[in-house]
């Protein structure tokens, strides 16, 4: 059906409201990229089987939903289970006929396959009674996991355009412009720009063809959450960028998506698709005489196609080189023409903003970090996934109440935040509430929300050496400042971390980061020297063992680390089996030995380790011990 | 570059009559390229540039700006491995080591029977698995070197 006016957007409602109340029991299985690889297909296939041939379906009333991610990817393949609110995780096909026994017609929970929590040990029944669930507040995120992103009426039950019809028929584009101020919502891509006034500005700009466009194009490595918002709530993102459209009384828009992200690209345009045949997208959008159209574009993997002038140019068809910021995107723009760009996450924010308006989404947050904000929790901590949370929240909530803290026990370190614009943040700063300001402050930033948990296996001098590097290869070019500082800190790195450091080399980083941060043409060659000058702040230290010692203290530098077997080691055989060189001897149950010579000290062997028995030693001694 | 034979045109014919034919349309067309012969062959180059209206110079240097084109003829299984920075510190080097031992090929390169290619990409977007490896369409997560024959084999299931 067509939606011509407001009436018939309500009586969709209704519909997809009761279509949605007659199935209250519910299966839902994580479909996103994470669950996938898993095997969530396979499992939701099982369970579709199982319940249709046991005649399930109408008996029981169970359904069951593929959904977009739940967040908890590692614990994957996620089941859910409603309204019992049950959550299994690390699902196999292979026990879908035993769960439908026990769990759906018997009405028992296996407890093998509910949640532990890393902290106590304890299984956890209930979906919301997971730390990890239970501290979050939802937003751009909100229908993630609880529908079924390829069905557009099982959105609309979860409100999916609510706030397009609230604004093509209650509100004017300035009223709706007064809203977004309202809530003071800032872009979720990086800078933390506030929507309202990026959309005045274009709005002021004369002309009229406008567009706006959808950065999807998360090139920050470590954050995911653009690409489980666009899987998972496609019609979020569409809402948003209408809801934008009419307020700018733009007609075209694009949504620039990374070629790394296909399923993304799949859901979007049958998300696209469907709006389209029920006249919430296209020509005339729901009767209100507004058109408004969006098309994708799959990008070319170019990180620095994430900035705006670059992805602008991709789009265009070239090469994806910035330009100098002082020409305005919002007044030139793609095809010079006036042009508002915004991050998934701002515009999946857009629907709610307008559906429940500014002043809640005020009421959330600090002073001048509004709202909530979408994490991607990784590295090394027990939980990893996706979170949303009001901004303001603290590094030490995020990383142990809600994370549960650093994996196997180990010393927390640091926090990479903001990619490779961002920085790294020690442990004294743990207590820091998150909001754009107070990262910039800490040497970081919030860029696309990724966070990347360290402990003390964890080298900073090879952090910053590892952005380095991504940078170099992603530097377009274009700019000298940014091309040739990068080498030239790039090979700089790589004498240190190869024990070729001299005195001196820190001075010459610092200078050519400030050189850089001055004389770069776009913000990658600017803010390119923020991994470096954070580490170097807060783990000057490890630098300078690096270059006076030639010693790496986490023990990862390769040229620098030499590994040994502790007297504990009760000869398991763990370390021999994954040893890449076969070089540590030892018969089963007594004291295995590495051969020096031939390790390439990998770690593999410390990896794996279950008694600990391996330690790591400068190599420097290693010499000194064969003079003895 | 090397003499390379001339390929069948047909595939770029039905791509380029599905876009408008201007520069806008030449990223796009490339990857619908690229998914057709698995690279992006000389003769393909020249003939895009002239139905878009692109001076080849501009085709050849889009196609060497972006990390998904690749000019050279690709294996029929690709294999990438996730080097971001939640997959690098847990370990990820080591996928590609494993990997040039049992391949005898580094990243970026192509094994001599055209069977695999190696790449190193930036973030998957699965970085709670990390490390994490796509072999063909199958996603590893937690991949371990250990398990690499398993991998290449492209079987079995996940273990825990
Ligand atoms: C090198 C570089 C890469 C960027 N990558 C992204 C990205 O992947 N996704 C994104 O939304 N913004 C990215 N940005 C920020 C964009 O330029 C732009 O500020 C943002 O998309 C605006 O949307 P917002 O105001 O909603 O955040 C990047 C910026 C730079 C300098
Ligand atoms: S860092 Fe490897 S998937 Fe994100």
């Amino acid at each position: 059906m067509r939606i011509e006016s407001f009436d018939q957007f309500k009586t969709l409602q209704a519909e997809a409201g009761k279509r949605d109340e007659a199935q209250p029991k519910k299966i839902l299985v994580c479909c996103g990229t994470g669950c996938l690889a898993t095997g969530a297909k396979e499992v939701a296939e099982a369970f579709v089987h199982e319940i249709t041939e046991r005649g399930l379906d109408v008996e029981v009333g169970y359904g069951v939903k593929s959904t977009g991610c739940h967040g908890f990817c590692e614990r994957g393949p996620l089941v859910a289970f409603l309204p019992e609110g049950l959550l299994y995780t690390k699902v196999k096909a292979k026990r879908v006929p035993e769960i439908v026994e026990k769990t759906i017609i018997g009405e028992t929970i296996i407890p093998g396959l509910l949640y532990k929590n890393p902290v106590d040990k304890k299984r956890i029944p209930a979906y919301e009674e997971i730390p990890f669930y239970k501290n979050q507040v939802r937003v751009a995120m909100r229908n993630i996991g609880r529908i079924d992103p390829t069905d557009l009426m099982d959105a609309i039950a979860h409100d999916a355009y609510a706030g397009l019809a609230k604004a093509l028929f209650e509100m004017t584009p300035d009223e709706v412009l007064d809203e977004v101020e309202l809530s003071g919502q800032r872009g979720r891509g990086g800078a933390g720009f506030n929507t309202a006034r990026k959309w005045r500005s274009c709005k002021a700009a004369p002309g009229d063809r406008r567009f706006v466009l959808c950065n999807g194009d998360e090139g920050d490595p470590g954050a995911f959450k653009d690409r489980s918002i666009m899987e998972g709530d496609p019609h979020s993102v569409l809402e948003g960028m209408i809801i934008g459209a009419y307020a700018l009384g733009s007609h075209e828009g694009w949504i620039y998506v990374r070629d790394e992200y296909p399923l993304a690209v799949v859901h979007l345009q049958l998300a696209i698709t469907e709006a389209r045949k029920h006249g919430l997208l296209g020509e005339n959008i729901m009767g209100s005489g507004f058109d408004f159209e969006i098309q994708i574009s799959r990008g070319g993997g170019a990180f620095v196609c994430g900035e705006s002038s670059a992805l602008m140019r991709s789009l265009a068809g070239q090469t994806g080189e910035p330009r100098a910021k002082y020409v305005h995107s919002t007044e030139k723009g793609l095809f010079d023409l006036p042009t508002v760009l915004n991050n998934v996450e701002t515009w999946a924010g857009i629907g709610a903003i307008i559906a429940n308006g500014g002043a809640w989404f005020a009421s959330m947050g600090t002073e001048k970090s509004k709202g909530t904000k979408a994490f991607s929790l990784v590295g090394k901590v027990k939980n990893t996934g996706l979170i949303e949370l009001p901004m303001g929240t603290t590094l030490r909530h995020i990383i142990y109440d809600i994370g549960g803290g650093v994996l196997k026990d180990r010393p927390f370190k640091a926090v990479q935040t903001g990619g490779p614009s961002g920085g790294c943040i020690p442990e004294e700063l743990l207590d820091l509430p998150v909001d754009y300001e107070k990262l910039t402050e800490a040497g970081s930033m919030m860029g696309s929300g990724g966070m990347i948990v360290m402990d003390d296996r964890t080298c900073m001098v090879d952090v910053a050496r590892y952005f380095l590097a991504f940078l170099t290869e992603e530097s377009c070019g274009k700019c000298v400042p940014c091309r040739e500082g990068l080498k030239q800190m790039l090979a700089i790195y790589d004498a240190l971390i190869e024990g070729r450091g001299n005195v001196g080399d820190i001075e010459r980083i610092e200078t050519l980061a400030a050189g850089m941060q001055l004389g770069s043409l776009c913000e990658l060659g600017k803010s390119a020297p923020n991994p470096v000058l954070s580490t170097l702040k807060y783990f000057r230290s490890e630098y300078e063992a690096h270059i006076v010692d030639h010693a790496c203290p986490a023990g990862i530098c390769r040229d620098l680390t030499a590994f040994e077997i502790m007297p504990d080691c009760d000869g398991c055989h763990a370390c021999t089996k994954v040893c890449p060189t076969d070089c540590i001897a030892g018969e089963k149950k007594e004291l295995h030995v590495i051969d020096h010579e031939a390790c390439i000290s990998c770690g593999a062997c410390l990896d794996v380790c279950p008694t600990d028995s391996i330690r790591t030693f400068p190599k420097v001694e290693l010499a000194a011990k064969e003079v003895v | 570059m090397a003499e390379q034979p001339c390929v069948d045109l047909s595939k770029t014919e039905e791509i380029l009559a599905s876009y408008p034919h201007e520069e806008p349309s030449l990223i796009q067309v490339l990857q619908d390229v690229h998914r057709a012969y698995n690279y992006l062959p000389c003769d393909v180059l020249v003939r895009v540039a002239m139905v878009l209206d692109v001076p080849l110079a501009k085709v050849f240097s889009v196609s060497t700006f972006y990390k998904a084109f690749s000019l050279e003829p690709q294996g029929e299984t690709i294999i990438k491995v996730c080097m971001g920075t939640a997959c690098h510190i847990r370990g990820a080097g080591q996928l590609v080591e494993e990997l040039e031992r049992k391949l005898g090929i580094g990243a970026e390169e192509t094994t001599e029977d055209l069977q695999f290619t190696v790449k190193t990409v930036n973030c998957v977007g699965a970085c709670a698995m990390a490390p994490v490896m796509i072999v063909g369409e199958k996603y590893w997560g937690s991949a371990k070197p250990a398990r690499m024959e398993k991998y290449l084999a492209g079987g079995g299931e996940d273990e825990d």
